[in-house]
């Protein structure tokens, strides 16, 4: 197990150095110019080349990099260059708003999705199923901005149970943070939920017809504990798997969702550095994401294993 | 070919059993199943027809018959867990008097495992790959009513350890995946006793598992049911093991009893002719009688080999020499597993040799090494004088051609999106055998020689019974006009029927075409029925090689001996 986290997390390093160098270049190769976008439409060539060497734009792209490497292993992300703040502050301030809401997302996700999974299994064909489908088709199809907007003006303006937009800091004010997470992790969380349901219900379907389910009845189990023992936690090994591939997508989700409901998240700060090439931000910001899927996939990973004995890595024999 | 079917026939309902008088008929029944019909879906016609038996405490039953023949639905019927959209439509299940077929699913679910348990036949997909043997074991008795966490325990250590597995304290924590066949088929047995039911119902029990290591579970289950005096209710496809095991046997064919009687009055004086055929075609009870009776003897079995000369050929085609493999061990750098170890042998033309072990034996890694798909670590096998895998690209081409295989499994070893015209034309394409027209009639020509009609050629696969498939992989394996043939295991998935129609078609192709078969097999009595030299494999060495008669009759080793002493259905022999 050592030896697999380990190379694990060396495969990782990896992947952020190439990660980082990817977005290096392609943010350089973006039109526009961060030096016009701090000095003005109205700035000379001369004004121009000041804000340049000041931001280290006038060096190459290979010294430009090792350079931003060397402060980077420092913690040193450097400064947005439009608003000069050290974009670890950014970070620090954004990141948890975005954390958190993911976090809520998954939780609602999950809970919904298997729960709809299940009852869709145990009652095919019948009303029930229909609902969930119906429920599954919606979250699959419908896109997020629409049901966010849907979400706001019924739940929150017409019927007044969740605020409209903003934010209250989970850490301070637990209770009320999460209440005005609810109506952005449910919205956010409702394709995953979808995709989680179908997967429970087709997985069960499969499960629930194996051999060791026989054997479970021919046992004299209780109906309950056949379908929760036996059942759902050997279903659970696909939609684990599942629901890994689809974490990904979240973060992306977590942008559209944050503009919605004007959060002051992650996903804002990353929308407003790209309009206005603010590089440093940009760079920063990419490397988080790209820290936060691989993090996501080790858990995922490490998750399967727990699931399911049999990939356990050097197991107990 | 009408045998072939896998699925069951309608067919109009025949007369139901009766059971007949045994040593044990004045005990009381525990169980009497009345005129049982099941169907499946709403308006289909049934697949069971009026069965009807009766199962006296302590008496021990046998259900046997082919796949197909409702054996399993029949067992389905008593627990009540029949696959999806079967049902009872008409007849009763009475367990000492109460309607199993009317009762309540949550009565139901008090019935099973405390009065009937299930041991079922494939050990390696009944156990929840996801919990530990012990807590699936500790479940089944929880749901009978044990309480006490610390109680659970001892009895479930308790209860493995009678079952026959060592170290039961360890092995309580470990999951499925970590035991072999045996062994899991050991905590299914368990499971099936926690709640010390009056009636065990065992389905193929052993089927899946090596005819030793079948042995000692079989001996073992007996042990446990004849301590408690619980009646069993014994499932098989094996006329012999059913014998061997069973006070009475139910003769179950297209979803309708056959006949009942005593193991001896349905092996030595079979009164139906479905069961006629059923005995003839044994293969078990077959080899042990030209085993036990004579060696020339005309038993049924031995009327396959009549036609192939029983004389050793002058000149061999396959002369293995020293063959060794060795697998590395994935994760532990540099430990090494010895597959096969030193194995020599000669196949003369036109014989059939069998290699025959358990699993394990290193068999099949020894005919992958003659087909070329595994390269040897040490030693050769020589085609004709030369190798596969030691050849240059244009002579390995022409080795391919002349050894072609048949697989074990019909259902894996044809492609499903192929028709079966372009299965048996693929290797005459491959090495640009004649045109287009040429190619065609040669299917043709093939499909009548494994006697499959010439309108398969446009069918898929799924659309064949599993013995026509095994014929397509044989007229596949014609296609070339091969010298040898490698058949792995290419007749223990079939039913025994049809495994005698195809151990009859190889035979007869072997007279008319002069083919060598290399067979290899897990079971003696197919052996006995087929082969003129056997080469007896275990962990890697060759234990014993030498003619068939002198090995089934005067086996050297200690091994040998004991996997002739086996074969279930010896006692019924004479």
């Amino acid at each position: 197990m050592i030896r697999y986290v380990a190379t694990r997390l060396w495969q990782s390093a990896l992947t952020l150095v190439l990660a980082s160098i990817v977005v290096f270049v392609g943010v350089r190769a973006l039109p526009g110019d961060p030096a016009l976008a701090m000095a003005g439409e109205e700035a000379t060539p001369a004004q121009l080349a000041i804000v340049r060497a000041q931001l280290g734009l006038d060096q190459s792209v290979p010294h430009q990099y090792f350079a931003f490497l060397g402060k980077l292993l420092h913690g040193d992300f450097g400064n947005s260059t439009r608003t000069g703040t050290p974009v670890t502050d950014l970070i620090a301030t954004t990141l948890p708003v975005t954390l958190w809401l993911s976090a809520y997302a998954i939780v609602v996700a999950v809970i919904v999705g298997i729960v709809f999974g299940v009852i869709a299994e145990r009652f095919r064909g019948r009303w029930p199923e229909w609902i969930t489908n119906g429920f599954a088709l919606i979250g699959l199809s419908v896109p997020n901005f629409w049901l966010g907007i849907l979400a706001i003006l019924y739940l929150a303006v017409t019927l007044g149970w969740f605020p409209a937009s903003g934010y209250v800091d989970v850490v301070a004010n637990p209770l009320k943070g999460l209440y005005y997470l609810t109506l952005p992790a449910v919205i956010l969380g409702t394709s995953l939920a979808a995709v989680i349901m179908r997967q429970t219900r087709a997985s069960m379907i499969e499960t629930m017809k194996t051999d060791y389910v026989r054997t479970a009845n021919a046992k004299g189990l209780g109906a309950g504990r056949v379908l929760f023992r036996y059942g759902l936690r050997n279903s659970l090994i696909v939609v684990v798997t599942i629901v890994g591939l689809q974490l990904g997508g979240l973060i992306s989700g977590a942008v559209v969702t944050e503009r919605i409901f004007a959060l002051p998240g992650f996903g804002k700060l990353t929308l407003d550095a790209v309009f206005t090439r603010d590089y440093p931000v940009i760079q920063a910001v990419v490397l988080v994401i790209t820290l936060s899927y691989i993090v996501i996939n080790l858990a995922v990973d490490i998750l399967y294993s727990v699931v399911n004995p049999k990939i356990r890595v050097g197991g107990s024999n | 070919m009408q045998q072939d079917a896998e699925t069951p026939r309608d067919v109009e309902a025949g007369s139901g059993g009766t059971t007949q008088g045994t040593e044990r008929t004045n005990r009381r029944s525990i169980l009497q199943v009345r005129n049982l019909e099941v169907s499946f879906g709403p308006a289909s016609s049934p697949v069971l027809h009026n069965v009807s038996f009766d199962l006296r405490a302590g008496e021990r039953v046998a259900i046997v018959g082919q796949s197909g023949s409702g054996k399993s639905t029949t067992i389905g019927a008593i627990l009540r867990l029949l696959p999806g959209s079967g049902r009872i439509s008409k007849g009763q299940i009475l367990l000492d008097g109460d309607d199993l077929a009317a009762m309540s699913e949550s009565r139901m679910r008090s019935i099973r495992g405390r009065r009937i348990g299930l041991v079922p036949q494939d050990p390696m997909s009944n156990l929840n790959p996801s919990m530990k043997v012990g807590a699936q074991i500790a479940d089944a008795l929880a749901a009978n009513g044990l309480r006490g966490g610390a109680d659970i325990k001892r009895r479930t250590v308790e209860l493995m350890s009678e079952a026959g597995i060592p170290d039961a304290q360890r092995r309580y924590g470990q999951y499925p995946h970590e035991f072999s066949g045996g062994m899991r088929q050991r905590v299914l047995i368990a499971i099936a006793l926690a709640g010390e039911p009056e009636l065990l119902i065992a389905d193929e029990p052993t089927s899946a598992l090596d005819v030793t290591v079948q042995r000692q579970i079989l001996n073992h289950l007996q042990t446990l049911v004849d301590a408690r005096g619980t009646s069993l209710l014994f499932v098989t496809h094996d006329l012999g093991l059913a014998a061997d095991r069973t006070d009475r046997i139910i003769v179950m064919s297209e979803g309708r009893i056959v006949e009942v009687g005593t193991p001896a009055q349905i092996l030595l004086a079979p009164q139906e002719e479905y069961t006629q055929r059923l005995v003839a075609a044994a293969p078990s009870v077959a080899a042990t009688a030209a085993a036990t009776v004579a060696p020339s003897s005309s038993v049924p079995a031995a009327v396959l080999n009549t036609g192939a000369p029983r004389q050793v050929a002058v000149e061999p085609i396959l002369c293995v020499r020293n063959l060794r493999k060795e697998f590395r061990l994935r994760g532990q750098r540099g430990s090494l597993v010895t597959a096969v170890d030193d194995v020599s042998f000669t196949v003369a033309r036109g014989t059939t040799t069998a290699i025959v072990g358990e699993s394990g034996s290193g068999k099949t890694t020894v005919a992958r090494m003659i087909l070329g798909l595994e390269n040897p670590t040490g030693g050769e096998a020589l085609i004709e004088g030369k190798s596969i895998t030691g050849s240059n690209a244009s002579d390995r081409r022409g080795l391919r051609r002349r050894v072609q295989p048949v697989f074990q499994d019909p259902y894996g070893s044809l492609d499903p999106t192929f028709s079966i015209e372009r299965l048996i034309d693929e290797p005459l394409r491959i090495f640009k055998v004649g045109g287009k027209q040429s190619r065609l009639q040669r299917v043709a020509e093939l499909l009548d020689q494994v006697a499959l009609p010439r309108t398969v050629a446009q069918r898929r696969p799924n659309e064949l019974s599993g013995g026509q498939r095994q014929r397509v992989a044989i007229a596949r394996a014609l296609a070339l006009e091969p010298e040898l043939i490698i058949c792995d295991e290419a007749v223990s998935a079939l039913d025994v029927l049809v495994q005698d129609q195809i151990l009859s078609l190889l035979a007869d192709l072997q007279q008319r075409l002069g083919l060598t078969y290399l067979f290899i097999t897990h079971d003696l009595a197919v052996v006995r029925q087929i082969a003129h030299n056997v080469v007896v494999m275990k962990s890697g060495k060759v234990i014993e090689n030498g003619d068939v008669d002198q090995v089934f009759l005067a086996p050297q080793d200690d091994y040998t001996k004991e996997l002739l002493g086996a074969i279930p259905g010896a006692a019924f022999a004479s």
